[in-house]
């Protein structure tokens, strides 16, 4: 105690305690990474998904994690329309997920950021939709498994249309002019996103045209996309699409609120829409821009993948094979209690009597009809190049052809890096 | 050191060293406690600051994607690729209109404040209080209030339905760009946030101000009001108007928070500090030209203060002693 003492006066003590206090916000750096305990067995899994808007999702995720017996899965829900620049940030650092839902993309299999899933996938291979299986490889090996797939078109107001006098559009023309004869005072004719690019691919598609072409080069520089691009521009100056809204395409409150008569958005959001609207409500596919085209609809969707720089890969995987591919009960829980997305495995899709009658069963026919799916080729800045064409273009007074012309740039360069 | 330590402590006399060793152990602690004290703070910004300003030069001249720890180098192409880059010229250019509004008119306006605020005979401490609360405000919440609430480009904004019964039609405020509507959401979020914070600088320098220049000016005839003001109150206040301009044009440098979320995804109104983040931890988590443009904007920073410095004639005074 005396020893004590005389080493350790008062203001020794308080220098350390200084000393201490100043070194604690350095040492919390980093030290929340989502993890809650779990014990030092190293059973620990941490997964990422974005919020989905339907009400539930995030419980439902969470309660099929604590189903899981072999390991802690902790879920990080992640808030906000920045959900890719939180996860590729998240994905550099040692508190890295071990699991995460994104998209197909080839930049992150050429990294070596995403693991090869082909030996969980491979004996379910057949029962998943060929196209899904289709866009997560790369040289044969399955990078990714499909969660949901999720059709996206226009639901419309049958009423304000028949009262308008205007028939469903099947040209891009005949939706500016709609658009036009469906605004009234207070209700815009179109809402198709605040900054417009739900509809790029889309468009690109009813154009004839595609983002890149089997030798992934580019295939989308052509003049029915240059075409497309003038009559979106035309539309957009026109007054008669609702800009600036409240929430964006993914959330059905513009066409639900009567803030507009026809919306582009997602199958996940149908029941949200019939719960408002009953039966006044119907879809179409994104019409086609030139006589070349047809008709298009986007098949999005989410997929899982596993961070193959993680620190539990075999256990990250077999936890994906347990939840996305053995437990067929959470993923028709997954794709039908809340919104509507059409489950990726043929077999559940087929015994989906949700999807069998009414606005369901039309939007699965416009999927199978004239659906596109992702290209896993087609990256993050190639998809930023023409989200800037449209706000060059479209958006403000560009020229088309200058924009496009930009665009090949960026996305030649990116080519480049990724094939050579 | 060693020089004073021999003027203090004779080594010939036991008693006076023996005196003097209190005096030893005092400046040795002053020096623990130094390094005590700064210590964790000079950790703090060797590991925040200057590593990450090394090694974003060093990412500069790599191929960076999705990695901060490249091993492919490319010279000089990051920066050829942003000098390239009409999204990152454009927004220097963003933010030379941003500051050429924003300057003046934050300024002019808390100037205004101080002034009237200086004016009141009652409830000063209210009014003070009430132009500086904004400040406290954070910008992400401020720009939420004023992109959902104030000017929501549907009819229940409240802008439109001002506007609307004068029967104006609903403004797409910041979905549009022509006309460019948005700088008005932008610098007048800003001005409601950061007037206040400057009033109250100005309200010091006015009330440091002898009232006796005021009663000598008043005896050679100056009028109340415009003359007063312009011939004594302004150029009394020529400092703190300086350092407000320079703190002013700094936060301009700095401005971030309205922008990015004002303003989603467009390829207008990108001051450089988005235009970076977009290319860097965006998207495209292009490291490697994210560091680059860091790297021009830096320079371009540092030869922009040269200058202004040049111009406003800092330092002349030190040289001149």
């Amino acid at each position: 105690m005396s020893a004590l003492s005389s080493n350790w006066d008062r203001r020794s003590v308080l220098r350390a305690a200084a000393g201490l206090a100043a070194l604690g916000p350095l040492a919390a750096c980093g030290s929340n990474n989502g993890r809650s305990g779990g014990g030092s067995s190293g059973k620990e899994l941490v997964q990422y998904f974005h919020a989905y808007g339907e009400a539930g999702t995030e419980q439902a995720i969470k309660k099929y994690a604590k189903a899981y017996d072999k390991a802690q899965v902790t879920t990080q829900w992640i808030t906000g329309s920045d959900f890719e620049s939180k996860l590729f940030a998240s994905l550099l650092t040692k508190n890295a997920p071990d699991l995460f839902e994104f998209h197909p993309q080839i930049q992150l299999v050429k990294s070596g950021q995403v693991a090869d899933l082909s030996g969980i996938i491979d004996p379910v291979k057949d029962d998943f939709n060929p196209a899904d299986i289709a866009s997560h490889t790369v040289d044969g090996k399955i990078y990714g498994v499909r969660m949901i797939d999720d059709p996206q078109f226009f639901f419309y107001r049958p009423s304000l249309l028949e009262k308008a006098g205007v028939k469903v559009p099947t040209t891009l023309d005949e939706l500016v002019e709609a658009a036009a004869k469906l605004t009234t005072g207070k209700v815009k004719g179109l809402f198709i996103g605040n900054d417009l690019h739900a509809v790029i691919n889309p468009m690109i598609w009813s154009a004839g045209a595609d983002t890149l072409d089997d030798k992934n080069q580019i295939a989308y520089h052509t003049e029915g996309v240059k075409e497309g691009l003038t009559t979106m521009r035309k539309l957009f100056t026109s007054g008669h699409l609702l800009l600036d809204a409240p929430a964006d395409y993914w959330d059905p409150s513009a066409i639900n609120q009567g803030l507009c008569a026809i919306q582009f958005c997602g199958m996940w959001a149908m029941p949200q829409i019939q719960k408002v609207l009953g039966d006044d409500i119907g879809v179409f596919p994104f019409p086609k821009v030139t006589d070349a085209g047809k008709p298009s609809v986007y098949n999005g969707g989410w997929s899982m993948f596993v961070n193959a720089k993680g620190r539990n890969v075999d256990l990250a995987k077999e936890y994906v094979k347990w939840l996305w591919i053995d437990q067929k009960k959470y993923q028709e829980d997954w794709s039908l209690s809340y919104g509507f997305h059409i489950p990726p495995r043929s077999s559940l899709a087929a015994s989906a009597t949700k999807l069998k009658s009414g606005l369901p069963a039309e939007g699965v026919e416009l999927f199978g009809q004239y659906g596109h799916f992702d290209n896993i080729g087609w990256t993050q800045s190639m998809i930023t190049a023409l989200e800037d064409v449209f706000a060059n273009a479209v958006r403000k007074d560009g020229d088309p052809e200058a924009a496009l012309d930009k665009a090949d740039v960026t996305v030649n360069r990116e080519l480049k890096k990724l094939f050579g | 050191m060693s020089t004073t330590t021999s003027h203090e402590v004779p080594r010939s006399a036991p008693a006076e060293a023996t005196a003097a060793r209190p005096r030893r152990f005092r400046r040795d602690g002053s020096t623990v406690n130094f390094w005590l004290f700064t210590g964790p703070f000079l950790i703090g910004l060797i590991v925040f600051v200057y590593v990450p300003i090394g090694w974003s030069l060093w990412l500069s001249f790599f191929e960076a994607r999705f990695t901060v720890t490249p091993d492919k180098f490319v010279g000089f192409d990051n920066y050829r690729q942003m000098l390239e880059n009409s999204n990152f010229t454009g927004s220097l250019v963003t933010f030379t209109v941003f500051a050429a509004f924003i300057v003046p008119l934050t300024w002019a306006l808390s100037l205004g404040l101080a002034l009237m605020v200086n004016r009141l005979r009652f409830m000063r401490a209210f009014f003070r209080s009430v132009f500086f609360l904004p400040t406290a405000c954070s910008y992400v919440a401020a720009s939420l209030i004023w992109k959902m609430s104030i000017f929501s480009g549907v009819r229940f904004g409240l802008m439109n339905t001002v506007l609307g019964w004068f029967g104006v039609e609903n403004i797409a405020w910041l979905a549009n760009p022509d006309p460019p509507w948005y700088w008005l959401v932008i610098v007048s979020a800003r001005l409601w946030l950061q007037a206040g914070f400057y009033m109250i600088l100005f309200l010091a320098a006015l009330q440091n101000i002898p009232p006796e220049l005021y009663e000598a000016a008043a005896i050679d005839g100056a009028g109340p009001g415009w003359q007063t003001f312009r011939h004594i109150t302004l150029p009394q206040l020529r400092a703190t108007s300086t350092a407000v301009i320079l703190l002013l044009l700094v936060a301009a440098y700095q401005a971030f928070d309205e922008f990015f979320n004002l303003l989603s995804k467009t390829t207008w109104g990108r001051p450089p500090l988005v235009e970076l983040y977009y290319t860097a931890l965006g998207q495209a988590q292009d490291y490697g030209a994210g560091s680059a443009g860091a790297v021009i904007l830096t320079l371009l920073i540092c030869m922009v203060t040269l200058l202004q410095g040049t111009f406003m004639g800092f330092g002349r005074g030190e040289k001149a002693e």
